[in-house]
């Protein structure tokens, strides 16, 4: 069991526990959530950069303490910028 | 005055919907308003238990979308307390698919006609028992208790709800303990009101009238005396759009607790 450095209350955990369970069931029960974060994250970075849309991966993963959201993305070219 | 369609619903089970209904239904009852409660918990019926009303059924729900009675009027069972609520009983037949969504829409409807208030008890879960008592409503209240799972579940029904349209359900706190809130080993109302960000209609403490009441047929909202009662009257008058404030279940304690704290050195 981990230990809460500022507050040990089961209060605390069940908030902790909470938070990071609803992330990941709402992302799970609405529909194509990640998948309209992908559609979006190809947009925005297609403007800079070439990237391979079939290689790509967006997950969402969780350890004890944390939630975070992982992209592998692999870039096929980078486009030139334009001076100013 | 249009009629106000409510489902009252969690997910988990044991959490507190059928006491809600009944405390509703009669506290909205006492203030002259015209109630039908219908207990859709096929199967299992609770309602006319927790109303003292076990004893007079003779048509249920499934009679009546089966049109196997007259009218609606006759599976009705009238308080004898109060003018104006009544209760539409569950059917205790265990094939719960007896009962289709489109067959509940079509009974709401009618029932619009003659009352202020109907409102639906939901049996727990998320299958075709939760869809059917959703269905014809239009407004729902969401009852949790301060546990990590039943707020998970709650969570999970405001999302459904949200995708059948039903974009603001309402949250009742249902066992809340303060002498556990104050130790910090249970989820306060603003911890809940963080994780589930829905309008908070109330919050009902834990208490032992509630068993007394249910021993007797006898919702709780009667008695003046409880906690749990007062709780529910404020909840009805919430509903009825009167701005109540919030009983306190503070976290620390007051000026006295603090100097009976002092006195006995704690
Ligand atoms: N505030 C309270 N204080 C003490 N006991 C309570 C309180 N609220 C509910 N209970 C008790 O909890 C139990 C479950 O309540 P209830 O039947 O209303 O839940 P429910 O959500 O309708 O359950 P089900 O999912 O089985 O239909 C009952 O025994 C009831 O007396
Ligand atoms: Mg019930």
């Amino acid at each position: 069991m981990k230990l809460f450095r500022e507050d040990p209350s089961s209060k605390s955990q069940a908030v902790e526990r909470l938070r990071l369970v609803l992330i990941h069931d709402r992302a799970k029960v609405s529909i194509g959530l990640l998948e309209l974060l992908r559609n979006e994250i190809i947009n925005a970075i297609s403007k800079y950069v070439e990237i391979d849309e079939k290689q790509m991966e967006i997950e969402l993963n969780s350890t004890e303490e944390k939630a975070e959201l992982v992209a592998n993305i692999p870039v096929l070219k980078v486009r030139r910028a334009i001076d100013h | 005055m249009a009629a106000r369609v409510i489902v009252v619903t969690s997910g988990k089970g044991g959490v507190g919907k059928t006491t809600t209904v009944a405390n509703l239904g009669t506290g909205l009852a006492l203030r002259q308003k015209k109630v039908v409660m219908i207990d859709t918990d096929i199967g299992l019926r609770n309602l006319d238990l927790l109303m003292g009303m076990e004893n007079r059924i003779c048509f249920d729900l499934i009679n009546v979308v089966e049109n196997e009675c007259r009218s609606y009027r006759q599976a009705l069972i009238k308080d004898k307390r109060v003018e104006n609520l009544y209760l539409l009983p569950a059917s205790q037949i265990k094939n719960k698919d007896a009962l289709k969504a489109e067959q509940m829409i079509k009974l709401v409807e009618q029932l619009k006609e003659e009352f202020d208030y109907i409102l639906i008890d939901s049996p727990a879960g998320i299958e075709s028992g939760f869809e059917n008592a959703v269905a014809p409503a239009t407004e729902a209240i969401v009852v949790t208790n301060p546990e990590v799972p039943a707020v998970r579940d709650a969570d999970r029904i405001i999302g459904l709800l949200q995708a059948k349209k039903i974009y603001e359900p309402m949250l009742v706190l249902n066992r809340l303990r303060s002498d556990m809130v104050k130790k910090r080993d249970m989820l306060d109302v603003d911890d809940i009101n963080d994780i589930l960000a829905i309008k908070l209609l109330g919050v009902v403490p834990e208490d032992e009238q509630i068993i007394v009441a249910t021993n007797k047929g006898e919702p709780v909202v009667f008695n003046q005396q409880s906690k749990a009662g007062e709780a529910f009257r404020n909840i009805v008058r919430r509903l009825e759009g009167e701005a109540v404030p919030f009983m306190s279940f503070n976290t620390e304690p007051g000026v006295f607790g603090r100097f009976w704290k002092m006195l006995h050195g704690k």
